[in-house]
């Protein structure tokens, strides 16, 4: 019995890195319906980012956060207004098309300027520290992780409920083009949506490189579960996102727990049962 | 894409033509000596560029080398490399090879770094009667994988390498000689070297069966998996001392975390793969000191190159001093695989047929910088087989250096240290 209650356990803390992973992609696709298919890659970037500042400041990953975030958001606005706001339209290919390319890009770039060495984030004896909680263990990395979650799912939704900037974005969500004629400069919302998203891709970075190497090329693995997790919550939904990657994260572990080789197995067709049944997800957003 | 003649290639041309006097007395008249042209296909970019790193370094200094030419049959050859990017894709890599032959035509060819770009450029070669040379990849799943029959053999394809025997025997002396339990947890993924390595019939079950280790497998995993939880339940509830596996660095550095969180030390944990290069452990910071991994090629290996006679010392010795970065296992078998080209295209009895190359390779006897390379003694025809040691990731200094522990398959290969159990 206890098996199976660390296999639920592990699974929902999982379930905190893939939100983290997914938080960014749910935010920009709610606010842009714009499929970021470089997300991946930008969590990878965040963790050298990390890297560069950890090595040049000597500073703890976390206190690096103060760093990789502000400047995560300036490339994602920069980014946004620069690049992907002249892809935006009716077609929702050309950005899908833009994001890959710029994909394979920020690959290749990290690779020249990092070379293909896995790199790891040190935080120090906080990895390996564990709680003792009724017979399970619990690391204390991914209970910090999926605090962490936790937080910026709230932050986001604070922000989208309680805040101009927020009325912005749901303004520019439900139409662009009214949003505009009431004087909202649609080019400089998206910009701050990226911006943000990009903001809480950082901190998925640094959860990411703390807790295992990276290296330029797992960027794009990553993103098939952020993906899962924003759909099986609801496109749209933050607080869906953050079930979505606690149902995804517990499918993997039970799927595991009946045999290793299911464990991603399992999370798919969990994805695939909810696909099925909600096709909109389990809590899609309320249509305006 | 767009061929045919654009403006800058007739400037271009234009101005070679004009300046061709100063260009033909600045450099060497080449119109006497004919070139042999060598294709060599690795991943630059990618996933598995780190086994790729030295090739500028390994190759600028074979150019320098061959610089003066290869003699064959009294004439001299010049020998131009052409390096291409497998971008770390098998299909790719069967592309830039179907390239090298059909439009560089070259002469050889050659390829290193994992199944993924040695299979696809062989089939290759063979379909189009190149002869080819690889190493850098196990010659299980290079034969087998190729639909190789041990009967026939391939006819132009040649590879050397060592094999998952050698790993076995390799890593069970490791641990006889630990001392421990004698319980292994493995942790294999559901890849090509992963489902080898946990093949009931080829793989680890037996041979750790007949000498006495009880094997806990739980299954196999998905490469770049967030989660090992079950893993470390099993083997905690087994009493497993030693781990193995083979592992990329993502998936290792998941697992130990989380095998360090929930209280699963074991005194010795062998990883195949993950723990190659340097970087990894550093990366792994104090907790990658005492890893155990197998060990191909060292700058302690007493060997020395046959080209230049750089020992294996001098010669990662070097790659750090060009480069600035520690040295890793590849290298020696990048310089190696020319090694055996230059001999082989110095014996040939013709070398416009591929044929007669085909046959100075296979009948190669030569002693490289990573042992000796003879395709007459190999364990399937078309495959010869260089010594494997295995060693410890041990602390010396500020740094973290491995060192040869265990020599058994290898005898020749000095040890360097004591294995010493983790935690």
């Amino acid at each position: 019995m206890i098996e199976w209650l660390n296999a639920i356990v592990q699974g929902v803390l999982l379930g905190g890195l893939y939100a983290l992973f997914a938080a960014g992609l749910s935010l920009i696709f709610g606010v842009m319906r714009l499929v970021n298919i470089a997300h991946g890659d930008l969590i990878i970037l965040a963790a050298y980012l990390g890297l560069s500042t950890t090595v040049m400041l000597g500073v703890h990953p976390f206190v690096a956060l103060l760093v990789v975030m502000p400047a995560m958001a300036g490339i994602g606005y920069v980014l946004q207004r620069g690049l992907l706001n002249q892809t935006l339209g009716t077609d929702i290919l050309p950005p899908l098309l833009v994001t890959f390319g710029l994909s394979v890009i920020l690959q290749n770039a990290l690779l020249e300027g990092y070379t293909a060495d896995p790199q790891k984030l040190s935080a120090g004896s906080i990895e390996t520290a564990s709680l003792s909680v009724g017979g399970l263990s619990l690391g204390v990395l991914p209970l910090l992780t999926f605090a962490m979650a936790v937080a910026v799912i709230a932050g986001l939704q604070w922000i989208f409920y309680a805040t101009a900037l927020g009325r912005q974005f749901r303004a520019v969500s439900d139409n662009q083009d009214i949003a505009q004629l009431m004087g909202l400069n649609k080019a400089h919302v998206f910009g701050l949506a990226m911006a943000l998203a990009l903001a809480v891709t950082a901190i998925a970075g640094i959860m990411l490189g703390v807790r295992t190497s990276f290296d330029p090329s797992i960027g794009g693995g990553r993103l098939i579960f952020g993906f899962e997790a924003v759909i099986i919550g609801g496109l749209g939904n933050i607080w869906g996102t953050l079930a979505g990657g606690v149902i995804l994260g517990v499918a993997q572990t039970i799927g595991a727990k009946i045999d290793p080789g299911w464990q991603v197995l399992a999370g798919h067709i969990a994805f695939l049962v909810v696909l099925a049944i909600r096709p909109n997800g389990l809590f899609p957003r309320v249509e305006h | 894409m767009k061929t045919g003649t654009t403006r800058r290639q007739i400037l271009g041309g234009l101005a070679a033509t004009v300046a061709s006097p100063a260009i033909l007395t600045a450099t060497r008249a080449y119109a006497d000596n004919p070139t042999i042209r060598v294709g060599f296909v690795t991943p630059s970019t990618g996933p598995l560029a780190g086994f790729a790193e030295a090739d500028d370094y390994i190759l600028d200094g074979l150019r320098a080398h061959f610089a003066g030419g290869v003699t064959n049959n009294g004439k001299s050859y010049n020998i131009e490399i052409i390096k291409k990017d497998s971008q770390s894709n098998p299909n790719r890599a069967a592309e830039v090879a179907a390239e090298l032959i059909l439009s560089d035509e070259v002469d050889i060819i050659t390829a290193a770094a994992t199944p993924d770009t040695t299979n696809p450029v062989a089939d290759q070669a063979e379909i189009n009667e190149v002869p080819c040379v690889t190493t850098d990849a196990p010659w299980q799943p290079y034969f087998f994988g190729r639909g190789g029959n041990p009967a026939e053999g391939f006819r132009y394809t040649y590879h050397f390498f060592w094999g998952l025997e050698d790993v076995i025997t390799n890593f069970t002396g490791l641990w006889s000689n630990a001392g421990v339990a004698k319980k292994v947890g493995g942790l294999f993924p559901n890849d090509a070297d992963g489902n080898a390595w946990g093949d009931p019939e080829l793989g680890f079950p037996k041979p750790l069966a007949a000498q006495g280790f009880e094997l806990v497998d739980p299954g196999r995993f998905q490469p770049l998996n967030d989660d090992f939880s079950n893993y470390i339940a099993a083997f905690k509830d087994a009493g497993c001392e030693i781990v193995t596996g083979v592992m990329i660095p993502p998936d290792f550095g998941t697992f130990w975390a989380q095998a360090a969180q929930q209280g699963f030390n074991p005194k010795v944990a062998t990883i195949g793969k993950a723990l190659l290069f340097p970087s990894a452990i550093e990366a792994l910071g104090d907790r990658g000191v005492g890893l155990t991994t197998e060990i191909w090629w060292s700058p302690n290996h007493p060997f020395s190159s046959s080209l230049t006679g750089t020992s294996a010392g001098e010669l990662a010795n070097g790659f750090t001093a060009a480069t600035g970065r520690p040295w890793t296992q590849p290298i020696g078998f990048k310089h190696a695989l020319f090694e055996v080209v230059a001999d082989a295209i110095a014996r040939a009895e013709d070398l416009d047929d591929p044929d007669a190359i085909a046959a100075a390779i296979k009948g190669t006897n030569v002693s490289t910088i990573v042992g000796d390379v003879n395709w007459s003694n190999g364990p399937v025809p078309n495959v010869s087989k260089t010594p494997l040691v295995s060693g410890q990731w041990q602390r010396q200094g500020d740094g973290v250096e491995l060192v040869i522990t265990n020599n058994a398959h290898a005898p020749n290969i000095p040890v360097g240290g004591e294995l010493q159990l983790l935690g």
